[in-house]
């Protein structure tokens, strides 16, 4: 009952996340049978233990579509992400997980769509700093652009931001999808 | 080609060949054609609860105490939502439950339909695992999956659920006793190199604890052996949590009595100022540390356990070893023997100098009286009482300070002798947990230890009870109010009883004679003995309503947000806070 994090007491039985410990920012790949009820048990995982979830994306992996792989990033101290991986592990239809963080260099990803509705300037200034981010034009009328772009998420973030201050934005991202660098795979 | 069974037939014939004898539950409408089988059959028993809590509650009891699997059979909607307590329960205290739900026939399922809930839904965070059987062929597959489940690794309840057209449909049945999970594959060993580690901790210890707990238990009989033998071979003092009394002899002299809360003050202060403390199946959970950052301060922490995610949750642990207890304790036993040493003698006999003056303490102790009956005084008459039967003696309990008192003043010898609620703390657990654990052991005295207050959250299964002769003896201690609840607003709320004293309790007496059963009452001192005496010589179920002390409260105990060299063992000065404000949002 006590155990939401709202009233901050260091040294009592349930405070045990030391709040002045760094809270870092973790990418897991979570390799699950595809079946029903497998996403619920993540998600159900993540809020009933009341960790974060700062992105997932689900998508079925092999080629008899009977593997699905969950990328999720989230938050926490070292202790919290290591009770991640451990509560995680434990879900009778995970087969593996892992720290994308800790298990070395990794490429992450993630692609979004976003529709600006600008006139004049705005609107020309808009598809200079598409070119300048490698942004495409998915879609376009004489008073909007639907752009296109990918990239890791500071990036990502930054686009939109730009965007924002041109005109009405309407945003659409994908969530981060990562895997590790090198010859080594995940088997599944 | 065999002949074709139906879902339901192919339920029962699975159950059979999965060895169940027993099976506790509760008829609907979406279950009738798996009563239909149940009816055609003899080789499973079906037990007729009063209420789906109740037999998942039975369930466990009848597991608890047999290291078998528990079986539950309900119908769908409230037959399962009146199971998710039970359930819950079960997963807190790792018993291993099988329970199928009815379901509203698969083209029904999202319509809203009568008695349709979302079982799965519902169940996801209270099961170990749980499945909605869509297709009759998947079901012989799924039954023998879900025992493995249930009983590999750390054990927990799973759910089926079976819609109603898939009981009725045929298909092939394929015996799958030794089924698997293609992922799911606990690991049981443990790393070679973490034991010879532990070895060399143990054996380099000056004040070494071994705090052992239900893991134990679950591990089987022949882990609590091995703990006997490790300590005895070592002669570390040891303490067991409230799940794992029983694990090893209470009436052996390195015995420490049960830790934490309301445990003994050798037990916390051994803990407090250990060097080495051996976890063997404990969880480290709020009610054993206390405040964290003043628990086992100086130690070395050696952590046995089955379930990963339990290392390191809640107190970082210098050695963690992910296997079986048993197998993790037999290769400790194998390799601490081989390396031919022993722990420092001088230092060990220093040591159980300063935990005989901590003995000395008396912590247990209460006062004498001659007008009320005590509660813990009941309980160790029942004890003593009760050793002179000759029986083998199953203790069952409800939840607060009468189960408290229990696990301080009844002592076991052996594993599975003691049923209780642990994790959830669940009032309602102890008549069904009984009724299930009488079932398993007919011949057996099975007691369960009540408070006026648990035992009216499933009295209905004193029905159960005595529909199918189950000499059951219900042992309530009778203070009039929710004594732990009392308890804590005496200590935390200045004594402002809110809601906590019944003011309409039933006529124990006349309600035994109500369900059919034998009624007796002990109004004091003088009464007591003989009253435990008439209820241990009664064949048949039996409700003894034991009047005792209403203010009497339960010590020692280390109150919440406080260490464990901080405990109160008895009541407090008058003008002092037992409980500082930070403790007080606490539960």
């Amino acid at each position: 009952m006590a155990k939401s994090g709202t009233v901050g007491q260091p040294g009592s039985a349930y405070m045990i996340v030391d709040q002045d410990k760094a809270v870092r920012r973790h990418t897991f790949a979570v390799i699950v049978d595809n079946e029903p009820g497998v996403l619920a048990r993540v998600i159900g995982l993540f809020s009933g233990r009341g960790y974060n979830i700062e992105s997932l994306t689900v998508s079925t992996v092999t080629a008899d579509e009977s593997v699905s792989r969950i990328n999720i990033v989230t938050t926490g101290t070292e202790m919290v992400i290591e009770q991640i991986k451990a509560q995680l592990s434990r879900l009778v239809p995970v087969h593996d997980v892992h720290d994308l963080t800790l298990e070395g260099p990794h490429v992450e990803r993630e692609l979004a769509l976003i529709k600006v509705r600008a006139k004049d300037h705005q609107r020309r200034e808009s598809l200079r700093i598409a070119d300048v981010f490698d942004a495409k034009v998915a879609d376009t009328t004489l008073e909007s652009f639907v752009f296109i772009i990918d990239g890791d998420t500071g990036k990502v973030d930054s686009f939109v931001d730009l965007m924002r201050a041109l005109g009405d934005v309407e945003v659409a991202r994908s969530g981060v999808v990562a895997i590790g660098r090198g010859t080594e795979m995940v088997t599944v | 080609m065999a002949e074709k069974l139906t879902g339901a037939e192919i339920i029962i014939k699975a159950l059979a060949d999965q060895g169940v004898d027993v099976v506790f539950g509760y008829p609907g409408g979406a279950v009738l054609p798996i009563y239909d089988a149940l009816f055609k059959q003899n080789r499973i028993r079906h037990i007729l609860v009063r209420h789906e809590q109740g037999a998942v509650h039975a369930a466990e009891g009848y597991a608890r105490s047999t290291g078998k699997p528990g079986v539950v059979l309900v119908t769908s909607g409230p037959g399962a939502t009146n199971a998710v307590t039970g359930l819950t329960d079960a997963l807190c205290d790792s018993i291993p439950i099988v329970c199928l739900t009815g379901q509203v026939p698969t083209h029904l399922i999202g319509n809203d339909a009568f008695q349709e809930c979302d079982t799965t839904g519902i169940t996801r965070p209270c099961t170990k695992h749980n499945y909605l059987v869509k297709k009759v062929e998947d079901l012989s597959r799924t039954m023998h999956e879900a025992f493995y489940v249930a009983t590999a690794g750390r054990p927990g309840p799973v759910v089926i659920d079976i819609p109603k057209d898939v009981q009725f449909a045929a298909t092939d049945y394929t015996n799958g006793k030794s089924a698997s999970h293609k992922t799911y594959k606990p690991k049981l060993k443990a790393d070679r190199d973490a034991i010879e580690q532990a070895a060399d901790l143990l054996l380099a210890a000056k004040k070494p604890v071994v705090y052992a707990g239900g893991g134990v238990i679950n591990a089987g009989p022949q882990a609590s052996k091995l703990l006997t033998e490790l300590v005895r071979m070592t002669n570390f003092p040891c303490t067991l949590t409230l799940m794992g009394l029983g694990a090893f002899p209470a009436s052996e002299p390195q015995f420490l009595g049960m830790l934490g809360m309301h445990g003994t003050y050798e037990a916390n202060w051994a803990m407090h100022d250990a060097d080495v403390i051996l976890a063997v199946g404990s969880r480290f959970d709020d009610r054993i540390t206390g405040r964290l950052d003043a628990f086992a301060p100086n130690s070395k922490k050696i952590h046995i356990d089955i379930d990963p995610s339990s290392i390191n949750k809640n107190v970082r642990v210098d050695l963690p070893i992910v296997a079986d207890a048993g197998h993790a304790l037999q290769d400790l036993i194998r390799i601490m023997k081989a390396r031919q040493r022993k722990p420092d003698a001088a230092a060990m006999e220093r040591w159980w100098a300063q935990i005989d003056e901590w003995r000395a303490r008396d912590c247990l102790a209460y006062g004498a009286s001659k007008e009320m009956i005590k509660p813990q005084h009941a309980i160790r008459r029942l004890y003593e009482l009760s050793k002179t039967t000759g029986k083998d003696t199953f203790i069952t309990t409800e939840v607060g300070q009468h189960q408290m008192w229990a696990a301080q003043h009844f002592h076991f010898d052996k594993p599975n002798r003691w049923m209780t609620s642990g994790g959830l703390g669940t009032m309602g657990y102890g008549l069904p947990a009984a009724v299930g654990t009488q079932l398993a052991h007919p011949d057996a005295l099975v007691v369960d230890i009540a408070g006026e207050a648990s035992i009216q959250m499933n009295i209905q299964e004193l029905s159960t009870a005595v529909q199918y002769r189950l000499p059951v003896k219900v042992f309530i201690l009778n203070n009039e109010y929710m004594g732990m609840v009392r308890q804590w607003q005496e200590l935390l709320h200045g004594g402002r009883y809110s809601e906590s004293y019944s003011e309409a309790l039933p006529d124990f007496v006349k309600l035994a004679d109500a369900y059919g059963m034998k009624g007796l009452r002990a109004m004091g001192p003088d009464d007591l003995d003989g009253t435990i005496q008439e209820m241990l010589d009664h064949d048949g179920p039996v409700i003894a309503d034991i009047l005792v002390d209403k203010a009497e409260n339960c010590y020692p105990m280390i109150p919440s947000g406080a260490a464990h060299n901080d405990m109160l063992l008895g009541p407090v000065e008058e003008g002092k806070d037992a409980i500082g404000e930070k403790g007080k949002v606490l539960v």
